[in-house]
C-alpha cells in the first residue's frame, strides 16, 4: 500500500521561532559529536607517543580550535539549558514525603547540579594543576 | 515478539546527553580554551606526561571512556533523528550507520586506552 507523504521543505522551521531554537539544539549534537571525535583523535595522538601528542596539543592552540571550542562551549551550554528545561516531563514523577515534587523545583535542583559539578571540575583540574 | 533495541540506544542517547549537560561546558571550557590559551590554567596541565598518567589511570580510563563513548552515542543518535527533520527517511540502513558509528568509536577508545599501558 502506498500512503500519502505531504510534501515538506527541509526547511520548514526557519520562519517560527520556537523552532529555529529546536534546530539550535539540535545543531547542538553535531559539535558534541564533534568534540568527542577530537578527544578520541587526542587519545590517539597520545598512544602514539610524546612527538604525536605535541602536535596535536600545539593545533588545540591555533586560532580557528580557539574559535570551534568558543562555539562548541555555547552550544554545549544550550543543550545543557534546554535538557534540564524538559527534565520535568522525561524524568518520572518524582515524589518526595508522599507529594509530587513541583516542576520548578526539579529544574532549578538539576540546573544547581550542572553549575556544582563545572565548579568541582574546574577546581579539581586547577588543584592539581602543575 | 522480538524485543526492540530501542531502550538500549535511548539509555545511551540520555546517558551522554546527562553527562554533557552536567560537565560538558566546563570540559569545553577547561581543554578547548583555558589550556590551550594558558587562561586560569598554565598551558602544561595538558602536558604529555600528565595526559599519559592520566589515561594509564583506572579513573582516568573510565572518565575518559565515559565521555568520548557516551558523548558519541549521544551525537550520532540525535543526528540520526534529525535527518526526518530534514526530510530524510530513515530505515535500518541508517540506523546500523549512525549507531554502528558511535560504537566504532567506543571501541576504538576502550582499545587506545588499553593501548596506553597501565601504571
Amino acid at each position: 500500500m502506498k500512503t500519502y507523504v505531504r510534501p515538506m521543505t527541509a526547511w520548514w522551521w526557519r520562519r517560527n521561532p520556537f523552532y529555529r531554537w529546536y534546530m539550535v539544539r539540535e545543531a547542538s549534537c553535531v559539535f558534541i559529536t564533534a568534540y568527542a571525535l577530537e578527544l578520541l583523535v587526542g587519545l590517539a595522538r597520545l598512544a602514539q607517543g610524546r612527538a604525536a601528542f605535541e602536535a596535536w596539543r600545539e593545533s588545540l592552540a591555533s586560532p580557528g580550535a580557539v574559535v570551534f571550542h568558543v562555539v562548541t562551549l555555547a552550544f554545549v551550554a544550550y543543550h545543557a539549558w534546554t535538557w534540564f528545561n524538559v527534565m520535568p516531563k522525561t524524568l518520572p514523577f518524582v515524589r518526595l514525603g508522599g507529594r509530587r515534587v513541583p516542576d520548578r523545583m526539579i529544574v532549578v535542583t538539576a540546573i544547581g547540579s550542572a553549575v556544582a559539578a563545572s565548579i568541582a571540575v574546574f577546581l579539581a583540574v586547577w588543584w592539581y594543576r602543575p | 515478539m522480538k524485543r526492540s533495541n530501542k531502550p538500549i540506544f535511548w539509555s545511551l542517547f540520555g546517558g551522554g546527553g546527562m553527562l554533557s549537560a552536567l560537565v560538558g561546558p566546563a570540559l569545553v571550557f577547561i581543554t578547548g580554551i583555558a589550556v590551550p590559551m594558558g587562561f586560569l590554567l598554565p598551558r602544561e596541565t595538558m602536558s604529555y606526561e600528565r595526559m599519559l598518567a592520566f589515561a594509564q589511570n583506572g579513573f582516568g580510563k573510565a572518565a575518559a571512556l565515559a565521555v568520548i563513548a557516551l558523548f558519541l552515542f549521544h551525537g550520532c543518535h540525535r543526528m540520526y533523528h534529525c535527518l526526518h527533520d530534514f526530510g530524510i527517511h530513515v530505515g535500518p540502513g541508517l540506523k546500523a550507520l549512525f549507531h554502528g558509528f558511535a560504537i566504532a568509536g567506543a571501541v576504538a577508545a576502550a582499545c587506545l586506552l588499553t593501548a596506553v599501558g597501565f601504571p
